[in-house]
């Protein structure tokens, strides 16, 4: 118990030395650092902040010290993370590596494949890419059909991914492929990871309601794969692919902290805006309670969040909290946007140019991009399926799985 | 500020369930209301019972111990609230103590808190606020004047919906001693024996079986030393008396919900219909699901308002605001969850052999109590709202 005090202690006062006040405020879109074979800073506290983590091991805390990890027991983890959370510090790095293919190969890895992929993961020094979703598999991912065929010593990978987020960015992709057609959908997939410098990979972006976008559909033309690179057994992809979702949500709850509040304040969009009080008409007066009401929702989203990171530490069960949370937030989102438009009037319909305020084509964009985020990482319904079965327990219905 | 009870206020939590589950579940509350149909106990909870939840000390939760109570905040006794809703558990907890013994704590004299405090939590006497006079509540609304008389003041005019009026001891009545209906400032507080000249109690038979009264007040003669507090300055002790009761009240419902909720969910597991379990149906199980998000999310708001009520380092301010989410959030999961129960429970959720109405009933009563959806959301947003 001593013990864990001292690494508080400890933790405390090298944080408060080596965390540059600057990232000790809520972060604007734009300033996140993605880690990657080429990282670009905005400015030089970023960089040294990234520096100093990544010297001390703490990209990944609670990584084994071999593999380049902190070294960290779930204990000194637990108390590392209030301490950030403390001193209100930012991300040194967002990695999807890190989060969410990086446990997976601790878990079902080779001692090589550990050995090659984790350290400089842990350095930050290749930026992932996420290749699940295809044209015809979204909700129902395991209908995927890209595939990658024996020859040898590597396998030959043809087909189509979409919405890989920053596909044309990333160093490298973890993907899941179909190694065997003929077995039930779940049984013949299997999880590659594959250098996006691999002859045959194109990356193209795709275009979306709210303008240009960092989606892109990546194709796949006979690219060579190296079978060292197959993650797992073969055929045996689908479940290291749930344990990945499985940290894509911790990583998402977690990442949600971080980023609250959202930098659109409702209730200061609406002082600005809207008429006083005394100068209110009837439409006025409706609509301002309209905005109070969006804001109390939110303030019990993110009172939802602060419990339930209180009830993780005392080690309650909080699986039900967390299949809640990107539901609850997403669709609060939408609705704070169209509050927002409506608050605004003419002024949130511009796309761009001078006539318009940059605050207000943010508004105007981002409502467009919430329409994408009910979709992204499990769709809304998908959502609401997952908290019917696995915490509400209900019967499967008889028209077949419902995705989960 | 902890939004999870702590281990005493969890223990206390499990000995009330274990009490109200024993000696006042569902059926009691169902066995007084038919009773009173037939002319019994007219005062809508059992003394008895009273009497027993006193000897428990519950009574002196949220008074500091130099008024003889307990000092254990708001936050514990909202842990006793969730039990009681979840049961459905009539009781003057909410009226004598929460609201009135806190008027009377945080407005009155070492003379009235000597005379009433000890009779409060000791259960002896009763005493109940009246506030409303109009049908929806807005405590800066009082038109009842209180007039100076010589050394006292004579008050004239009516209230309604005075929470466990019948059969209380005094009221503590709030008047108007200067300025206008819609203003806070002008507000004075008095305690009125339900016994003087001129006072005439009428019960409101609401139909969550609760006791509710109305009052007719005609020149009734109270002395200067029935002033709690200041003349004219009434309202800001009021208004923090009326936010641990918005707060208690919240988490009657959130117990009460939570209990529906639960019970629902059951229903849908266990009633074949098409010869599969109607839990199986999507369209059931998107609605049961967004219910069970709602009532998360008002657990969050009740456990950030009970730990308000109970945090020194807040103002009077933000502890209104935490009180008019808790009562607002918990409302409208209470609202949702309680029309899915009854529709979701078919033709069986309309008829009075199951309780899910009898939930849905009190669950709209609590609503409309201490200040409804609407009232809430526009006082935390004016609280809240930076003109620029
Ligand atoms: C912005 C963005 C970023 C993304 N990033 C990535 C990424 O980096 N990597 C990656 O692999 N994927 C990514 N995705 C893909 C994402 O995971 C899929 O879009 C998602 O799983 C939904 O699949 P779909 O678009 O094919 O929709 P569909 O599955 O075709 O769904 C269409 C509609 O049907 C509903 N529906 C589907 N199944 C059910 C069901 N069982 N019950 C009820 N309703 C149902 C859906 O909710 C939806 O409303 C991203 C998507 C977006 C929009
Ligand atoms: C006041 C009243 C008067 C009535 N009068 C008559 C009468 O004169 N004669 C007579 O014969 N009957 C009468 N009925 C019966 C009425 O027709 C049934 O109550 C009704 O058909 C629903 O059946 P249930 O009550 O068994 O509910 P259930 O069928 O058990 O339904 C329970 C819940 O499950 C839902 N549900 C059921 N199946 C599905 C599905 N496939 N998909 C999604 N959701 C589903 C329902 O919508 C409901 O919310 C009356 C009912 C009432 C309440």
């Amino acid at each position: 118990m001593s013990t864990l005090e001292d690494f508080r202690r400890e933790t405390r006062a090298w944080l408060e030395a080596n965390c540059p006040p600057s990232m000790r405020t809520a972060m604007p879109d734009g300033e996140l650092v993605w880690g990657g074979r080429t990282v670009e800073f905005k400015h030089e506290d970023q960089r040294l902040w990234f520096e100093r983590m990544r010297d001390k091991g703490w990209f990944c805390p609670d990584w084994p010290a071999e593999y380049g990890g902190g070294g960290l027991s779930p204990e000194q983890n637990a108390v590392l993370e209030s301490e950030l959370r403390r001193l209100h510090c930012r991300p040194p790095q967002i990695n999807l590596g890190i989060w969410m293919l990086g446990p997976v190969v601790l878990e079902f890895g080779t001692e090589e494949q550990k050995r090659e992929l984790l350290p400089p993961m842990a350095r930050g020094e290749i930026r992932w890419c996420q290749g699940f979703s295809e044209p015809n598999a979204g909700s129902d991912l395991a209908s995927l059909k890209t595939s990658a065929v024996d020859a040898g010593d590597h396998f030959v990978v043809n087909g189509t991914k979409i919405w890989t987020s920053y596909g044309d960015k990333s160093d490298w992709m973890y993907m899941l492929v179909r190694t065997n057609p003929d077995v039930p959908k779940q049984q013949g997939i299997s999880l590659l990871v594959v250098d996006m410098a691999s002859p045959g990979i194109e990356a193209r972006p795709i275009d979306l309601i709210s303008g240009k976008s960092s989606f892109c559909q990546v194709f796949f033309d006979n690219v060579k794969v190296p079978k060292r690179q197959l993650i797992g057994p073969l055929n045996g992809g689908w479940t290291l692919a749930k344990a990945l979702l499985q940290h894509e949500r911790r990583a998402m709850s977690k990442f949600g902290e971080f980023s609250l509040p959202t930098h659109f304040d409702l209730l200061s969009i609406a002082g600005k805006y809207l008429p006083a009080q005394d100068a209110s008409s009837p439409a006025d007066v409706a609509l301002r309670q309209r905005v109070y009401a969006m804001a109390m929702e939110e303030m019990a989203y993110s009172l939802t969040a602060q419990r339930m990171g209180e009830e993780a530490r005392a080690r309650r069960n909080v699986s039900g909290l967390m299949s809640i949370m990107k539901l609850v937030h997403s669709e609060q989102e939408k609705d704070k946007f169209e509050v927002l438009l409506d608050v605004l009037g003419h002024r949130a319909l511009g796309w761009e140019g001078e006539a318009f305020e940059p605050q207000e084509l943010a508004i105007a964009k981002a409502w467009l991009g919430s329409f994408a985020q009910t979709i992204a990482g499990g769709s809304s319904e998908v959502q609401l399926n997952v908290v019917a079965k696995r915490v509400l327990e209900l019967p499967e219905g008889n028209a077949g799985k419902q995705g989960k | 500020m902890s939004l999870v009870y702590s281990e005493e206020q969890q223990l206390l939590a499990d000995t009330a369930a274990e009490f109200l589950m024993a000696k006042s579940p569902v059926t009691a509350q169902r066995k007084l209301r038919d009773e009173a149909a037939e002319g019994g106990v007219s005062e809508g909870f059992d003394a008895a019972l009273w009497r027993e939840m006193v000897d428990m000390g519950w009574s002196a939760i949220p008074f500091p111990e130099a008024l003889g109570g307990l000092e254990f905040g708001c936050k514990g006794l909202g842990a006793v609230f969730e039990q009681i809703g979840r049961n459905l558990s009539a009781s003057p907890l909410l009226s004598s103590i929460v609201l009135g013994g806190s008027v009377i704590e945080l407005a009155g004299s070492e003379t009235q808190q000597a005379e009433w405090m000890a009779a409060l939590i000791g259960g002896e006497r009763r005493i109940a606020l009246a506030v409303d006079e109009t049908p929806r509540h807005d405590p800066t609304a009082v038109a009842l004047r209180a007039a100076r008389d010589g050394d006292g003041y004579l008050l004239t005019g009516t209230k309604a919906f005075v929470a466990d009026g019948v059969g209380a001891d005094a009221f503590i009545v709030a008047a108007r001693t200067g300025g206008q209906p819609g203003e806070a400032g002008g507000i004075s507080l008095f305690i009125v024996a339900a016994d003087a000249a001129g006072v005439q109690v009428s019960p409101m038979n609401t139909f969550d079986s609760r006791n509710h009264a109305s009052l007719a007040l005609k020149d009734v003669r109270v002395a200067a030393s029935a002033r709690l507090g200041a003349e004219g300055e009434g309202f800001a002790a009021l208004d923090a008396a009326l936010d641990r009761g918005r707060v208690c009240l919240a988490a009657e419902m959130l117990g009460a919900t939570q209990a529906l909720f639960d019970t629902t969910v059951e229903y849908l597991k266990t009633r074949v219909q098409f010869d599969v379990p109607i839990g199986s149906f999507q369209a059931l199980q998107h609605r049961a699901a967004w219910c069970y998000a709602h009532l998360q999310l008002a657990r969050s708001a009740v456990m950030a308002g009970l730990a308000a009520m109970d945090d020194p380092a807040l103002d009077a301010e933000a502890r209104a605001r935490m009180a008019s989410l808790a009562k607002w959030k918990a409302g409208d999961a209470a609202h949702r969850i309680s029309r899915e129960a009854v529709q979701m429970h078919g033709g069986m959720g309309v008829t009075d052999e199951l309780d899910v109405g009898l939930y849905l009933k009190r669950i709209r009563v609590a609503q409309a109590s201490l200040g409804d959806g609407d009232f809430h959301v526009q006082r935390y947003g004016d609280l809240s709202l930076v003109e620029t």
